[in-house]
C-alpha cells in the first residue's frame, strides 16, 4: 500500500477517534459538558492525536529503517572483494533494475511472477527494460539480477508489514486513549502537552538542521585542513588554484577573498545604510498618510527582485555606465577603470538591493517610538527635525544598529550580484574600481564543473563557507549585544 | 475659609486675561470632544480643570498650546487669543508658541537621556545658557523647582527612564520649567506623587504664580482648592461652569458642579 493511502488512513482514524472521544465523554457526562474535567472536544482531540501521532512515529522510523536494512543486506551478496567504491556502485545498479522491474511490472510488460523469475540466460532483461522507458547502461548480470529480485521481495515484505503495523499502532492508540476516556480524565492539559510537543519537535528540526549543517562543514574544513595547511589558507595573500585537479601548486590563501568581501560590502552599507535609513525617516516622521501607503510597499517590491535580476542589472547597466565616466576615454578622462567589472559596480548595486533592507526594518523601529516621546519635544517647543534627530534617533538607535548589521551579514552572503558584477580575478588592491571577487563567488566557482570532491581545490569551498559562517555569526552577535546594551540603558 | 487667603485670591483673580479662548469645538473625527468652550485665563493666577474622566480636561489643555496638531484626526473649530494674538491663525508659529506655553503630560515620558539632558533639552534647543556653567545652574534650579534634586544630584547622568514613576513626574516638570515659559499647562501633574511631593509640586506651582499663568489638570478637590484662583468644572465635553475657586467649592450655582464636588457624579 503507498504511503500516501497510509497516511490516509491514519488520519480517518484519527478523524473517527475525535468523534468515538468526544461522544464517550459526552455520555459519560450524562450529556452535560459541565460535569466534565475539560471541554468535550478535548477528549476527543487527545483520542485523535493519540491515534495518528504514535503510528506517523511509527511510518517515519520504518521510512528511515527499511531501506537502510534491505540495503545491508542485499549488498552481502555482491562481490565479497569489492572496495566500498565499487560495491556503491554496484548497489545502485541494483536499485536501477529494481525500479525498473517494478515500472514493468505496473505498465504490464511483466506479470508479478514473471519479474521474480527473471534469468539472464533465458531473457533479455536490458531489452525488456528498455521497452517500458528504463535506460540500463550495461547488460544486466546475473548477479545483478537477483541482487534486484532480492530487493524487491524484501522491500515488498517490507511495505506490506508497514501497513499493518502502522495500523495497528493506530488503532491501539485510538483503543487506549477511548479506553481512558472519564469525565475526571485531565483531557485539556494532555491535549496541552501534546501541543507543546509539537512545537517543540518543529523547533528542534530547526535547530538540529543548522547542526548538521555546520557539522558537515567542520568535518569537510578538517578534511581540508588535512591536505592543505591553515596557516597558508587564513594568512595567504594569494588565491591561484590549479585548474588540474589533485596536481598541487594551488595557492588558496582566503584573505585577497575576505578583502574583496569587505570592500564590496563597505561600498553596499555606504550606499545602503544613508539612503535606507533617510528614506526611512521620511517615511514614518514626514509622509503624509497616503504618500506613505504608496511609497512602502513600493520600496519593498526592491526587496522582492531577485538578486540574479541585480546581478543582469550591475553586468549590462551599471559596469557600462561606470566605465564611461570612470574609465578610459570616459567623461573624467582618467582611467582608472579597465572592465565593467568592479568592486564599485557590485558595491552600487548591492547597496540599493539593501536600501529597502534597512529601511523598512528602520521604519518598523522609528515607528514603534512612543508619540509620547515625540509629544514631549514637541512641547518643550522643539521642530520636527530637532525632534526627530535628538529624541526619536536616539531612541530608535540600538535597532537601527541591529538592522544595519543585519544588512552587513546579508551584504557578506550575497552571491550572484558579486559573480556578474564584481569579476572572479582575486585581487588584493585598493582602487575600488578594480575587478575583485568574494568568498561566495569563488564557493561557487570551486565546486561548479567537474571538481573531484576529494581534492583540496573543492574542499577548500567547505572551509571558506565556514569562514563565511563564523564572521556572519560573529556580525550577528554582536548587533545582539549592541541592542541589549541599550536597551539596559534606556529601557 | 480665612479671610485673609480670601482676599489674597480676589486680589489675584484682578489680573490681566492672558488667554481667552471663544467657541471652541474640537472633534476626534466624529467625537465631539468639546462643546463651545469660553473661557478666560488670568495671568499670574492659577487656573484649575476638574472634572470626571473622559470629560475633554486634557483634550482643552492641549488645545492651548496646539499639541493636538499632531494628532491626525483631531480638529479645532473656535477662537484661542494668548496675550491678544489668536493662536491658531496662520502667522503663528506653533513651535514658538510651545517654547512659550510649556506642557507637562498627563502620563509622565521622559527621553531616553541622562537625567541632565531631559532638563537642557530645552534650553539646549532655545539657546538659553550662554555657557557650559550657565546650562549646569539652569539644570540645577529646574530640578531644584521639580522637588527632586536631592534624589537626583548625584547621578544626573543616569538616564531618566531608570527612575521611579514618580519621579519621572517631578522630572518631566522640571524639564518643563527650564524653558521658562509664560505658560504652563499641567496635566495631573501630581498623579503619582506621594503627599510630600505632591506638597512640593504644590509649592512650585505657587511659585510660578508670581510670574506665570498656571493651568492645572487634576482629579483631586483638595488640591484644586488648595493651589487655584480659578476653577473649572468641565462635563462631557461642555465648560459648565467656571468661578473664583472658592465660589465653585463653596456655592456652585450648576446642580452638576454640586453633585460632582460632593462625589456624586464622576
Ligand atoms: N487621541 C485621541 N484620539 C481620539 N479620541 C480621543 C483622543 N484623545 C482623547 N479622545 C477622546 O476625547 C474625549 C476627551 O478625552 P480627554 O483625554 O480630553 O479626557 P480627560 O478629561 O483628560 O480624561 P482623564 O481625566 O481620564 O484624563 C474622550 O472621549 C476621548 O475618548
Ligand atoms: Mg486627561
Amino acid at each position: 500500500m503507498s504511503n500516501l493511502l497510509i497516511i490516509g488512513i491514519v488520519l480517518i482514524l484519527g478523524a473517527v477517534g475525535f468523534l468515538l472521544g468526544r461522544q464517550r465523554a459526552l455520555a459519560a457526562a450524562g450529556g452535560d459538558a459541565r460535569n466534565l474535567h475539560s471541554l468535550p472536544k478535548y477528549y476527543g482531540a487527545n483520542v485523535g492525536l493519540n491515534a495518528i501521532v504514535p503510528a506517523f512515529g511509527v511510518l517515519i522510523v520504518w521510512l528511515l529503517a527499511q531501506p537502510l536494512l534491505v540495503n545491508a543486506n542485499v549488498s552481502g551478496m555482491l562481490d565479497e572483494g569489492a572496495s566500498a567504491g565499487a560495491r556503491n556502485l554496484l548497489m545502485a545498479d541494483v536499485r536501477r533494475v529494481a525500479d525498473g522491474l517494478d515500472t514493468a511490472v505496473s505498465q504490464g510488460a511483466l506479470t508479478a511472477e514473471g519479474a521474480a523469475n527473471l534469468g539472464t540466460d533465458t531473457d533479455n532483461v536490458r531489452e525488456i527494460l528498455a521497452d517500458v522507458g528504463v535506460a540500463l547502461g550495461s547488460e544486466v548480470t546475473a548477479q545483478t539480477l537477483s541482487a534486484a529480485q532480492r530487493y524487491r521481495a524484501m522491500s515488498a515484505t517490507g511495505n506490506i508489514w508497514k501497513t499493518i503495523i502502522v495500523i495497528a499502532a493506530s488503532l491501539a492508540g485510538l483503543a487506549l486513549a477511548f479506553m481512558v476516556t472519564k469525565p475526571s480524565f485531565r483531557a485539556r492539559n494532555i491535549v496541552e502537552t501534546g501541543v507543546l510537543a509539537v512545537l517543540i519537535f518543529a523547533a528542534s528540526i530547526a535547530i538540529m538542521t543548522t547542526v548538521g549543517i555546520v557539522l558537515s562543514l567542520v568535518f569537510n574544513t578538517i578534511e581540508f585542513f588535512r591536505l592543505y595547511a591553515a596557516s597558508e589558507f587564513f594568512f595567504g595573500l594569494r588565491w591561484n588554484p590549479s585548474f588540474s585537479g589533485r596536481g598541487g601548486g594551488s595557492e588558496l590563501g582566503i584573505i585577497p577573498l575576505l578583502w574583496g568581501t569587505l570592500y564590496i560590502s563597505l561600498v553596499a552599507l555606504i550606499v545602503a545604510v544613508p539612503l535606507g535609513l533617510f528614506a526611512a525617516i521620511y517615511l514614518s516622521e514626514y509622509a503624509s498618510k497616503g504618500v506613505r501607503a504608496f511609497a512602502k510597499p513600493l520600496l519593498e517590491v526592491l526587496a522582492g527582485i531577485p538578486t540574479i535580476v541585480y546581478g543582469l542589472f550591475a553586468l549590462l547597466t551599471v559596469g557600462p555606465l561606470l566605465v564611461e565616466v570612470f574609465g578610459e576615454g570616459g567623461f573624467l578622462g582618467v582611467s582608472w577603470m579597465a572592465g565593467g567589472t568592479a568592486v564599485m559596480t557590485a558595491g552600487l548595486v548591492m547597496g540599493i538591493m539593501l536600501i529597502p533592507f534597512v529601511s523598512s526594518l528602520s521604519d518598523d523601529i522609528i515607528n514603534a517610538v512612543p508619540q509620547s516621546l515625540r509629544d514631549g519635544s514637541y512641547g518643550l517647543g522643539a521642530t520636527k527635525s530637532e525632534t526627530v534627530k535628538q529624541v526619536v534617533l536616539p531612541a530608535a538607535l540600538p535597532g537601527i544598529v541591529g538592522a544595519i548589521l543585519l544588512a552587513a551579514s546579508r551584504a557578506i552572503g550575497e552571491t550572484m550580484i558579486v559573480v556578474l558584477g564584481a569579476g572572479a580575478a582575486a585581487r588584493l588592491s585598493l582602487n575600488p574600481f578594480d575587478a575583485m571577487t568574494t568568498v561566495t563567488a569563488k564557493i561557487v566557482s570551486q565546486l561548479t564543473g567537474d571538481s573531484d570532491f576529494a581534492s583540496p581545490e573543492a574542499l577548500v569551498a567547505f572551509a571558506l563557507g565556514i569562514t563565511l559562517f563564523v564572521i556572519t555569526l560573529a556580525l550577528n552577535v554582536f548587533a545582539l549585544y549592541i541592542v541589549r546594551k541599550y536597551r539596559e540603558q534606556y529601557d | 475659609m480665612d479671610d485673609y487667603y480670601t482676599t489674597d485670591r480676589k486680589m489675584s483673580t484682578m489680573q490681566d486675561t492672558k488667554i481667552a479662548a471663544s467657541g471652541v469645538q474640537v472633534y476626534y473625527a466624529d467625537n465631539h470632544a468639546i462643546k463651545d468652550v469660553n473661557v478666560d485665563i488670568g495671568d499670574k493666577t492659577v487656573t484649575a480643570f476638574i472634572g470626571p474622566s473622559g470629560c475633554g480636561k486634557s483634550t482643552f489643555l492641549r488645545c492651548l498650546n496646539r499639541m493636538n496638531d499632531t494628532i491626525d484626526i483631531c480638529r479645532v473649530e473656535g477662537d484661542i487669543k494668548i496675550d491678544g494674538e489668536d493662536i491658531y491663525d496662520k502667522k503663528v508659529d506653533p513651535v514658538q508658541l510651545r517654547a512659550k506655553v510649556g506642557m507637562v503630560f498627563q502620563k509622565p515620558n521622559p527621553f531616553p537621556k541622562s537625567i541632565y539632558d531631559n532638563v537642557a533639552y530645552g534650553p539646549k534647543i532655545h539657546g538659553l545658557a550662554s555657557s557650559k556653567a550657565d546650562l549646569d545652574n539652569i539644570v540645577e534650579k529646574a530640578l531644584r523647582r521639580g522637588a527632586i534634586w536631592d534624589e537626583v544630584k548625584d547621578r544626573l547622568h543616569a538616564p531618566g527612564t531608570g527612575l521611579s514613576g514618580g519621579q519621572q513626574q517631578r522630572l518631566c516638570i522640571a524639564r518643563a520649567v527650564a524653558t521658562e515659559p509664560e505658560v504652563l499647562l499641567m496635566d495631573e501633574p501630581c498623579s503619582a506623587l506621594d503627599p510630600i511631593a505632591t506638597a512640593q509640586v504644590e509649592e512650585l506651582i505657587d511659585e510660578l504664580r508670581q510670574n506665570y499663568a498656571v493651568v492645572i489638570v487634576t482629579h483631586s478637590m483638595q488640591q484644586a482648592a488648595r493651589v487655584s484662583q480659578k476653577t473649572a468644572f468641565f462635563h462631557l465635553g461642555n465648560l459648565v461652569e467656571y468661578d473664583d475657586t472658592d465660589t465653585i467649592f463653596t456655592n456652585p450655582k450648576d446642580p452638576r458642579t454640586e453633585s460632582y464636588i460632593s462625589g456624586r457624579i464622576g
